[in-house]
């Protein structure tokens, strides 16, 4: 007999060592072939030459304290400006002993996004109620008034402009933006056409131009007597500039929501807005949620522009250092990077969100 | 028999539910709104303007501009009119967008491939780059970049690129081409090739569809646009020469220099928009559906002629849309420009604001040209797109 008879398993090998294991996972990620080895070994020669210089400047050579720039060597980054200019970098020149009002205000953002983000939180009623009370009771702490002191709208600055600006871009675009859309699929000729021309004329200009429309223009536009606050007017500008995208990011959702469910709700014999607002709108605000955040995103970085109208936010202070005679020529980078980490940290904690959520809704509808 | 008659009320409740009728009392509202809106604006701009004692219209545009433009592709002195001065810095901005373009789309492909790449280390450092350009201001970038550049040596101590290009704080010396007049007839050469190329590629695709035989027209264009007006060079004894900029104590002599605005503007476009055309290839790539590609290897097709005639064909149908919306994003963004001041469309029109005072014409003219810019994109877009559209069968 050639074969024995087998009435058992074999006990299972382990696998080869070259693949499992660091090894095995090496070779199939870093070595698998002999062009596949070269990148590797030139993507670490890249990685060697540029993290280990750069960490060594920006942390091990770095220079932590002191009150000029004549305390930093120039080897290393020059960090001693963080301890007088940060709160200058986060609040502007709000006054110090209000820094509390942003600070609460700052705070009590968390739960207003969380109530209208998360479903199933406790006490979700009255947590929708305060993310609605929120902007007014935001505006009320920051501004000031009834009891508290009033603070004129030039001292914001700093990252809280940026947040302030941002925020109450996309808040106030959203209503706006739901409409165009709607307007743009509506049958009626006159919204069709208003929604659309609207919406491609705002998107076909860059941010700036309606900035200067801000600065310069609104003024013409209104009755002498009516005199806007700088900061309204960019927020205005904003507002109108993130609706046209927020249009286009709802119009993704109003299209994904299938036929069917907008002729079943004629079917029960809902109106148009009621079929809007109970059967559409619901399902496409939804799915829309991602791309909405994707807007914020884009809206939050463009925040920066306002420095080119003479507000100073994050970016501004920055340059603001850069170019203060104690510090001139010794913190030239060093500003510049502080920003962009801050930016860069709220930026991409986001882009993860909006990602995480994608992936979220695509499963569900599978 | 007769319709039952209804009472006057009735009716009346009849209008209100008709849908039509709806319908256009709605808009009728919106046109009046809108019209008694654009009526207050007109009115009060009209009244602002008479106060301030302004003129409006664009004869300002005739009028001397009287400011310099270091950077300028056509003739311009402070002579010459504002009208000019908007066109030597809508060239600026075309400049800059061409520029940006062309090197965004390469770092775009490049970096899209590497982050499909199997290699762990090699899709890590790409997802890096494209992390960490998509998540910091544009804004941030260009200034960050520009100060890099003004922080480099002086020009007695440029950093010296094998003595040919010179690195220092106020941008880049590069050789300068200088054409002789014998050049102008390689370049009639390089577009009659390129015309007949166009001809060549249409004759073989027609040739290819009726009989299925196939014609070089890779290697025939080549030659055609590169290959004969080269040859026709070496015969012309080399109409063309370069002029490598000589270092001296304060300046150079010779070559031409790319101000530092320029640089930090173009690097920064090119790294952003070039983050955001990655995803996009990355995602054209992914979208080739992958029966596709085994069918091509069922078939025995090379790996070149498999990404040449499968992958590509289909993934640039769904990288194209979006990618031309990147380039309009590129183009609009250079508007940034203003903050370092580089003379664009908007600094320019900045300047001739100040000093006219025509803000109403001056944005207008800012609107009008980024819309055409928007306009001819969407148009050669839809296009391409009817070109293009998958033709379902049923």
């Amino acid at each position: 007999m050639f074969f024995r008879d087998q009435s058992e398993m074999l006990p299972a090998r382990a696998a080869p060592i070259t693949e499992v294991g660091i090894v095995g996972w090496l070779r199939i990620n870093l070595f698998s072939s002999y062009p596949n080895s070269a990148l590797t070994l030139v993507s670490l020669t890249l990685l060697l030459l540029v993290v280990p210089p750069f960490i060594d400047w920006v942390l091990i050579k770095a220079q932590f304290s002191g009150d000029t720039g004549e305390a930093c060597s120039g080897i290393g980054a020059c960090w001693a400006w963080v301890d007088q200019r940060l709160g200058q970098f986060f609040y502007g020149f709000y006054p110090a002993e209000a820094h509390w009002r942003v600070n609460v205000t700052a705070v009590l953002l968390v739960p207003a996004i969380l109530y209208v983000l998360v479903d199933n939180l406790p006490g979700a009623k009255f947590g929708r109620w305060f993310s609605y009370v929120y902007p007014l009771l935001a505006a009320y702490l920051l501004v000031g008034g009834f009891g508290l002191e009033v603070i004129s709208s030039d001292k914001f600055g700093g990252f809280m402009l940026n947040m302030i600006v941002g925020l109450t871009g996309i808040v106030l675009s959203l209503p706006i933006g739901v409409l165009l859309a709607l307007g743009r699929q509506s049958r009626l000729p006159v919204i069709r056409l208003f929604s659309i021309a609207f919406i491609e004329a705002v998107r076909g200009v860059p941010l700036i131009t309606l900035l200067f429309v801000a600065i310069v223009l609104l003024q013409l536009f209104l009755p002498p007597e009516v005199s806007l606050d700088q900061l309204l007017r960019v927020i205005i500008m904003v507002t109108l500039f993130a609706s046209a995208y927020m249009a286009e990011v709802v119009r993704g959702g109003l299209q994904a929501i299938p036929k069917g469910q907008i002729e079943g709700a004629q079917a029960v014999g809902l109106g148009y807005w009621q079929t809007m607002r109970l059967i559409v709108l619901p399902q496409a605000l939804r799915i829309s949620i991602p791309g909405i955040v994707n807007t914020f995103i884009g809206l939050f970085k463009d925040t920066t522009l306002v420095i080119i109208i003479g507000l100073f936010d994050l970016l501004g202070h920055a340059r603001l250092l850069q170019t203060n005679p104690d510090w001139i020529g010794d913190v030239d980078h060093e500003a510049y990077l502080f920003s962009a980490a801050v930016f860069f940290l709220v930026c991409f904690l986001m882009s993860r969100y909006s990602v995480s959520l994608e992936k979220q809704l695509s499963k569900d509808r599978h | 028999m007769a319709a039952p008659s209804r009472t006057r009320i009735q009716q009346i409740s009849d209008l209100w539910t008709d849908e039509r009728l709806r319908g256009i009392a709605f808009q009728l509202l919106v046109i009046t709104s809108l019209a008694l809106f654009f009526t207050f604006i007109i009115w009060n701009t009209a009244t602002n303007l008479k106060h301030a004692g302004l003129a409006s219209g664009y004869g300002f545009l005739q009028d001397a501009a009287s400011f310099d433009i270091n950077q300028r592709l056509i003739d311009y002195d402070s002579t010459s009119s504002y009208g000019r001065a908007f066109l030597v810095g809508g060239l600026n901005t075309v400049l800059v967008a061409v520029l940006g373009i062309a090197a965004a789309t390469a770092i775009g492909f490049l970096v899209g491939l590497m982050r499909l790449s199997s290699n762990f280390l090699v899709g890590r450092i790409a997802s890096l780059y494209v992390e960490l350009t998509r998540n910091i201001p544009l804004l941030l970038q260009i200034i960050f970049w520009w100060v890099i550049i003004l922080t480099m040596p002086r020009v007695r101590d440029s950093i010296s690129v094998g003595d040919v290009l010179f690195l220092n704080n106020r941008g880049i010396r590069m050789p300068q081409p200088i054409l002789e007049d014998t050049f102008q007839f390689v370049l009639a050469l390089i577009v009659a090739g390129s015309i007949g190329t166009f001809f060549l590629a249409r004759w073989a695709r027609k040739r290819h569809e009726l009989t299925g035989q196939t014609f070089p027209v890779g290697w025939s264009a080549i030659g055609l646009i590169f290959g004969l007006p080269g040859l026709s060079m070496l015969f012309l004894g080399l109409p063309i020469s370069l002029e490598i900029p000589l270092q001296g104590k304060f300046n150079f002599a010779g070559g031409f220099n790319v101000t530092p605005e320029l640089i930090a503007l173009w690097l920064a476009l090119s790294l952003y928009t070039g983050a955001f055309i990655s995803e996009v290839v990355r995602s054209g790539i992914l979208a080739v559906d992958k029966g596709q590609i085994e069918a091509a290897r069922a078939v025995g097709l090379p790996p070149g002629l498999r990404t040449r005639k499968i992958i590509l064909p289909q993934a640039l149908r769904v990288i194209i849309p979006p990618l031309t919306n990147q380039y309009l994003n590129l183009t609009k963004n250079s508007s940034l420009a203003v903050v370092i001041g580089y003379q664009d469309i908007v600094s320019i029109g900045e300047t001739v604001l100040n000093q006219s005072g025509q803000a109403l014409e001056v944005i207008s003219i800012y609107m009008a040209f980024y819309l055409t810019l928007s306009l001819l994109t969407s148009v050669l877009m839809n296009w391409y797109n009817q070109r293009t559209a998958l033709v379902r069968e049923r």
